[in-house]
């Protein structure tokens, strides 16, 4: 015990270069074998993430000379181009269009997995149980292009959904990704054909984590189906939802940009243009490179703070912190 | 005695509601493939003018897959898919082991601040303006490496491999120390045996990022020869380029396959896919448990 302890002293007395050596002679394969991860995070993360520089430069780029020479040599314009997108028509437009897309999203996306969780854990025949989510979940694998694809073509004026929807309404079928107010509706409801059965798995796992002498005892009481998910499953799962609902106001305005850029077109751009898909309309169509940049940065710091935002939440109210 | 026969009818009612509604679930989740399926192999002619829901092919026709196969960009996408796939997930899987490993070893010195750097990213990144730039800085554009490297690891991946290495004793470790194994032989001829279903949960993961992957490719790939499947398919369904498609002669004839085409490229692209699902799912499952977890 007490050569431990000395043992222990001992370690604190090493200076950090010693200790540092002593590492790297001890555990040298270890370093060498993360040195390629490492460089990827140095390439593909440090290095972009440097890049937000010319968010407040005037960068151009002149092919003779090296991107860096091409940082370096251009001029600083402080806020310039941070300072155009606030005061421009378009900051007002993009931040709206984010908000509703991804407040739609939220509110038909996170209800329906939890339902459908609960409405599964309720089958009491196992192959049905299983077969309902092989197929709930198939949709989670199909390519974006392809969803897309389908969603484009089903919605066409000759297109399955559409026509059945003018049937309905008895107005002469549209090309509906062509008119601006059905574009959010399309988006949403393809995204939750898309993910519900997946997003649901995790319920699904919080419910089977319950009690069962809970369901028993609402039994003995007289406590019918219903009662029982409403008494027991729910609660029962609470902590999960409410997890999951911080994590996912924590993404809120981290709208991807890929469907968005497959689904839209200069008719739907008025309510389909949000953050990431301006940026990317800006510097990599339109070149404006250190504009493009700006918007970048902003929607990046923002989508920073909510999430860090929403781990402080999540970490006050239970164990479950993402760090 | 009335009131429980009562509850147990009501409950008998909500299970039957309930297996109702989940069967129109599956039914909408099936559906549109199962359309797709069918229109694939109808009649040109008759499912051009198809405007309703069906439950059979209209006709038979393999003449879309004819079109479909005569068209060289699809077997371009397939042959650079593969090839991107191969190098990608053997680069993926290396990095993301060697990654997961060391964030799992505690007691190294760099331990901490690497893994803080390499979680930073999940939360803060350059955007792409910056990524773009930095990879036509590296001067990869236009090579299949343009359409590894930027991906090469992802972070959601390289924290459930650490998840996975977690799991196991440290004794395990220590014991292999004192039989005088290097660090090496302890990573590959021990651990990695040990959590094979986190590589297969991972290896999946990365297996279907890199099929269904496009966006990298549309804005590092100018030359069409190195298109992935995705970005031919992007033509084919949202751009409505198929007029290079067919040698059809009438403008009539043309309109008709490049309709039935989308239709069966979209077949042959997720077939693979969708075959082998079903065998895969409980390991896809485990993974999204897994991850959704430990985050």
């Amino acid at each position: 015990m007490k050569q431990k302890a000395l043992f222990e002293n001992n370690k604190k007395q090493l200076s950090f270069g010693a200790r540092a050596k002593k590492d790297m002679m001890s555990n040298w394969p270890l370093y060498l074998i993360v040195l390629p991860v490492l460089a990827y995070y140095l390439f593909f993360f440090i290095f972009p993430a440097s890049g937000l520089v010319i968010a407040f430069k005037d960068f151009t780029i002149k092919p003779k000379y090296s991107y860096l020479h091409n940082i370096v040599a251009s001029d600083w314009v402080g806020l310039k181009y941070f300072k155009e997108f606030f005061g421009s028509v378009y900051f007002g437009r993009v931040l709206k269009n984010t908000i509703i897309i991804s407040l739609s999203t939220l509110a038909a996306g996170f209800p329906i997995p939890i339902l459908l969780a609960i409405m599964i854990n309720e089958v009491k025949s196992n192959p049905y149980k299983r077969l309902v989510q092989t197929v709930t979940y198939l949709p989670h694998f199909i390519s974006l292009v392809v969803v897309c694809g389908m969603v484009k073509t089903f919605t066409s004026d000759t297109g399955i959904l559409s026509v059945f929807l003018s049937k309905m309404t008895g107005a002469s079928p549209e090309t509906m990704l062509n008119n601006k107010s059905l574009f959010v509706p399309i988006y949403v409801l393809s995204e939750v054909w898309q993910q519900a059965g997946w997003d649901s798995i995790i319920y699904l796992a919080a419910i089977t984590a319950i009690d069962q002498d809970q369901y028993e005892a609402a039994r003995i009481d007289g406590a019918g189906k219903l009662r029982q998910i409403w008494y027991v499953t729910l609660p029962g799962i609470v902590p999960t939802i409410t997890i999951m609902l911080i994590l996912a106001v924590g993404k809120m305005l981290n709208v991807g940009y890929e469907k968005i850029i497959l689904l839209y077109n200069p008719m739907t751009k008025p309510t389909a243009e949000v953050i990431s898909t301006y940026t990317y309309q800006r510097g990599l169509i339109e070149r404006d490179w250190s504009y493009a940049t700006a918007v970048g940065f902003f929607n990046s710091i923002i989508n920073f703070g909510l999430v860090i935002t929403a781990n402080i939440i999540s970490r006050k109210i239970s164990d479950t912190s993402l760090w | 005695m009335k009131k429980k026969s009562l509850q147990s009818k009501s409950d008998t009612l909500v299970g039957i509601i309930n297996a109702f509604i989940l069967f129109s679930a599956m039914l909408i989740c099936v559906y549109p493939m199962i359309y797709v399926l069918f229109a694939s192999v109808s009649e040109p002619s008759q499912i051009i003018r198809n405007t309703d829901f069906i439950i059979k092919p209209l006709g038979f026709s393999m003449e879309s897959y004819k079109s479909v196969l005569a068209y060289p960009m699809i077997g371009t996408g397939y042959k650079n898919t593969l090839i991107i796939m191969v190098i990608h997930m053997a680069l993926s899987m290396l990095l993301t082991i060697a990654g997961g490993y060391f964030m799992s070893q505690k007691n190294l010195m760099w331990q901490k601040p690497i893994t803080i750097i390499i979680v930073a990213s999940m939360f803060f990144s350059g955007g792409i303006i910056p990524m773009y730039l930095t990879v036509r800085a590296i001067g990869i554009t236009d090579t299949y490496l343009a359409l590894v490297l930027p991906s090469a690891v992802n972070t959601f991946n390289l924290i459930l491999m650490r998840t996975g290495f977690d799991g196991l004793p440290p004794s395990l470790h220590e014991s292999a120390k004192i039989d005088g194994a290097g660090h090496m032989t302890v990573l590959f001829k021990i651990c990695v045996p040990l959590i094979k279903p986190t590589l297969a949960v991972i290896a999946l993961y990365y297996a279907v990022q890199i099929w269904n992957s496009w966006f990298y490719a549309s804005i590092f790939i100018d030359n069409r020869k190195l298109y992935p499947l995705q970005l031919v398919l992007r033509e084919i369904l949202i751009s409505n380029d198929t007029s290079s498609m067919t040698t059809a002669a009438s403008m009539e004839d043309k309109e008709m396959i490049s309709e039935t085409i989308k239709y069966s490229s979209i077949i042959i692209s997720t077939l693979p896919i969708l075959c082998a699902y079903p065998f895969l799912q409980k390991y896809f499952v485990k993974g999204a448990l897994v991850g959704a977890v430990k985050g």
